[in-house]
């Protein structure tokens, strides 16, 4: 087992999706039958990616591989002077069960849409794009610089824009996928304006160079605000891409893409991205930057809790349940709780992929019907759905015994820990509050779908099971959301290989006076090493154990509050929904336009834009075109006045030259009679003339 | 009783010389227009013997006039023959009517 071994396999598991992509785009029309070659592909990347986690983990635990090569190379760069800059990837343990939840949920989901889209117009399209996808988000993961991270990362926004939009012929689909692409650049605007203020100062992308110099004391421009900004810019990245409060509105629009997709891209990785690129960045962000991020990731799942609970379309609830998931993650990293966050990246990705197939499946057996209001009852016709579906909603929900548990738990005991440690406990409440409104609107759409009874009679005689290409991914997934794959423990995450042995969390390079107190380790230690083992403040330590308890007391207390909430407003109807819908009204109509976001963007962003963009034709066809115009106008009286002058004064003189000549050739014709006696007398009296003027005499 | 000297025949050959002008500018027949030149050409010709007889110079003045007369004879003999063809083409002689050179 040698370091290059593995460097090339990563090398391979990357680039066999661009293969596959290119081949299957290519010649997919002419050989419909090569979507089989883009799964053999997955297929062979997921089992490399499998060998490559295994071999990470076991033989270089502790230690990163990595290779880059210099790609471009100048010695006299304006404004920068010399500068190298190197592309190259980097295997640490995060790279490595990165690479393997990408993959595995990519095979599972290329699997799962061989029938879903089975009769597709554009089938092998649809497999080529999944292939860019993931070539694009491996692309992501394994990267070792700031400049590969960001032209991946618009890859990634390409192939879900293109996947979003695979349906392109209904509107609402094109619009989503627009959206989705907009408002992603508007995120990413931030995130380039970012990673140009470090490239600026340090001449290079290295993620590895940038931390080393900057736990050197070297801060871009030798301003701490300046790298809180660099922080908090290149989280705008993440807050597009991850769909964080106020760029969150493309992701529920986003559903209108096929639902595999939504599993994959809307989902378990691509959406993931965002909360991997801060897991990426965040040794560098300050206190101030980590606050911002917190606030941001807090109050988007607050957002998007509150949008879930009365939502009827089924993948608009899970849209909505996991941007306030992402935001639980974001949340995470920005308490400094930075294992939880992955943590819970790894498990969402598992069991909200496998509702997402799940509502695929559901949605399939239905006849592409969306709609809560109109299911109920499906668990007798669809019974794996049903229990895969069951046991994912329970890991969301943070029941025990989950994946889900593990992580939120952890979650929460994190911003617990950062409400005592600094006294902002407006966090864990809104976290703690998620936690309670996840659990009621997951079994809300549980209930509503599977339990109850059939409300659209017609088309429960006609759902049926699904076959096993999609029954298979759907076990696999919720297998792996029991909390058996994580740790033995299912009270206790941090005893786990996951927590304990994998993924540690990396101590701040940033300087000491802009670090939270407790993200200091005490020991200071050696900085000019790169890996270092972290061990948190005792205070941290010690509000991470006082948090541990009562977070998780807490936790399943409210997950257990909102799981009954919903089974007495729905399954026993001991509450009514409807007439409580009515009683708070304004809450409920608040909730069901999802906070107006999206009218008062159209109010105020769109609008704006609208009108400026007016504005601009205004000004173009006034002041630009006047200008082009007038100078046109000017040029044209230039000439007609040069063309006045030509005629006037040029050709009057050459005219008047002409008809002086004339004038003197009339007079002297005159003296020209041809009669050769006048002459005789004009030469005769010429000849007096001249001797009396000479007299010579 | 007066002297007849140089003076006397250079008056005799202005005399002529002037009606020679005369006749040229006054007639309209190129015949006489001729004749006009050959007054002229003898007004010359008196001029240069007078000259040649008054003066030191010898007999070279009444050498020219020969020559002037020999002059004048082939002159007249081509001037003849151009008025004769002028009236071949004009059917007349009149030097004031034949001006096509000035169109």
């Amino acid at each position: 087992m040698t370091e290059s071994l593995l460097l090339n396999l990563s090398l391979l598991i990357l680039f066999l999706p661009l293969l596959g992509f290119t081949v299957v785009l290519f010649l997919g029309k002419k050989f419909p039958k090569l979507y089989l070659f883009e799964v053999g592909i997955i297929t062979t990347a997921f089992l490399l990616s499998v060998f490559v986690l295994f071999a990470k983990l076991s033989y270089f635990t502790a230690q990163d591989i990595g290779s880059s090569f210099t790609w471009i190379s100048m010695s006299a760069a304006p404004l920068l002077g010399n500068i190298n800059i190197e592309l190259g990837i980097k295997i640490d343990n995060i790279t490595a069960i990165m690479l393997f939840v990408v993959n595995l949920i990519s095979f599972l989901v290329h699997v799962f849409s061989i029938e879903y889209m089975h009769g597709d117009k554009r089938y092998t399209r649809y497999f080529s794009y999944l292939g860019i996808f993931t070539f694009s988000m491996l692309g992501i993961v394994l990267t070792d610089n700031l400049l590969m991270m960001y032209i991946f990362w618009e890859l990634v926004g390409l192939s879900s824009y293109l996947l979003i939009g695979h349906w392109f012929e209904k509107k609402s689909a094109a619009d989503a996928a627009k959206k989705a692409f907009i408002v992603n650049r508007i995120g990413d605007i931030g995130m380039f304006i970012g990673i140009l203020i470090l490239f600026t100062h340090y001449k290079t992308f290295s993620f590895d160079i940038i931390f080393q110099q900057l736990s050197l004391g070297n801060i871009p421009f030798n301003s701490e605000v300046w790298l809180t900004a660099a922080g908090i810019l290149v989280f705008m990245g993440a807050v597009g891409k991850s769909a964080q409060f106020p760029l969150h509105v493309w992701l529920p629009d986003a559903m209108e893409g096929p639902t595999p997709v939504s599993a994959l891209i809307h989902a378990a990785t691509m959406v993931a991205a965002g909360v991997y690129l801060v897991t990426r960045i965040f040794v560098m962000l300050t206190a101030d930057a980590m606050l911002v991020i917190a606030v941001i990731g807090a109050f988007t799942s607050l957002v998007a809790a509150t949008i879930a609970l009365t939502q009827n379309d089924i993948k608009k609830v899970l849209a909505y349940s996991t941007v306030s998931q992402l935001g639980y993650m974001i949340m995470s990293l920005g308490v400094g709780a930075y294992a939880f966050a992955f943590f819970h990246l790894v498990t969402h990705a598992f069991f909200k992929a496998c509702l997402f197939l799940g509502s695929g499946s559901v949605i399939h057996a239905m006849h592409h019907e969306q709609d809560i209001r109109n299911m109920g009852g499906l668990r007798k016709k669809l019974p794996i759905t049903y229990f895969t579906f069951l046991i994912s909603t329970i890991a969301i929900s943070g029941v025990p015994l989950t994946s889900g548990f593990l992580s939120k738990d952890g979650i929460l005991a994190g911003t617990l820990a950062f409400g005592k440690l600094t006294g902002h406990w407006l966090i864990p409440i809104m976290g703690f509050t998620v936690a309670m409104l996840t659990a009621f609107y997951m079994f809300r759409l549980v209930i509503l779908t599977f339990h109850s009874e059939p409300r659209d009679h017609h088309k429960f005689e006609h759902a049926h099971e699904s076959p096993f290409v999609m029954a298979a991914p759907l076990v696999i997934l919720a297998v792996l959301s029991i909390f058996i794959w994580y740790t033995p423990n299912p009270f206790a995450p941090d005893a786990g290989w996951f927590m304990k042995d994998w993924v540690k969390t990396p101590a701040s390079v940033v300087p000491v006076e802009t670090q939270f107190d407790f993200m200091n380790p005490s020991s200071s230690g050696n900085h000019s090493e790169l890996h270092r083992e972290i061990v948190h403040s005792p205070l941290y330590t010690e509000a991470m154990h006082w948090a541990h308890y009562p977070a998780m007391a807490l936790s399943i207390f409210l997950a257990g509050m909102g799981i009954l909430v919903a089974y007495l407003m729905y399954q026993w109807k001991k509450i009514n929904a409807d007439k409580l819908a009515e009683k708070i009204k304004v809450l409920y109509n608040f909730s069901l336009n999802k906070w107006f976001l999206d009218e008062v963007y159209d109010a105020t962003a769109i609008s704006g834009t609208t009108n400026f963009s007016k504005f601009l034709s205004w000004f173009d066809n006034t002041i630009i075109d006047g200008a082009v115009n007038g100078t046109a106008w000017l040029g044209r009286f230039f000439s007609k006045l040069s063309d006045m002058f030509d005629t006037y004064i040029v050709d009057g003189f050459v005219n008047f030259s002409a008809f002086f000549s004339g004038f003197i050739g009339l007079s002297f014709k005159r003296l020209q009679t041809g009669k050769v006696q006048t002459y005789i007398v004009f030469v005769v009296f010429a000849v007096i003339i001249l001797l009396l003027f000479f007299k010579p005499f | 009783m007066f002297q007849v000297g140089l003076t006397q025949f250079l008056i005799v050959s202005t005399i002529l010389f002037s009606l020679g002008i005369y006749g040229i500018v006054t007639r309209k027949n190129a015949v006489m227009v001729l004749m006009g030149i050959e007054l002229i050409l003898n007004a010359a010709n008196i001029n240069f013997v007078a000259f040649s007889t008054f003066g030191n110079y010898g007999i070279s003045g009444q050498i020219i006039a020969l020559f002037v007369v020999i002059l004048a004879a082939a002159e007249a003999a081509i001037a003849l023959a151009i008025v004769l063809n002028i009236y071949k083409t004009f059917t007349n002689v009149n030097v004031d009517e034949i001006d096509s050179l000035k169109e």
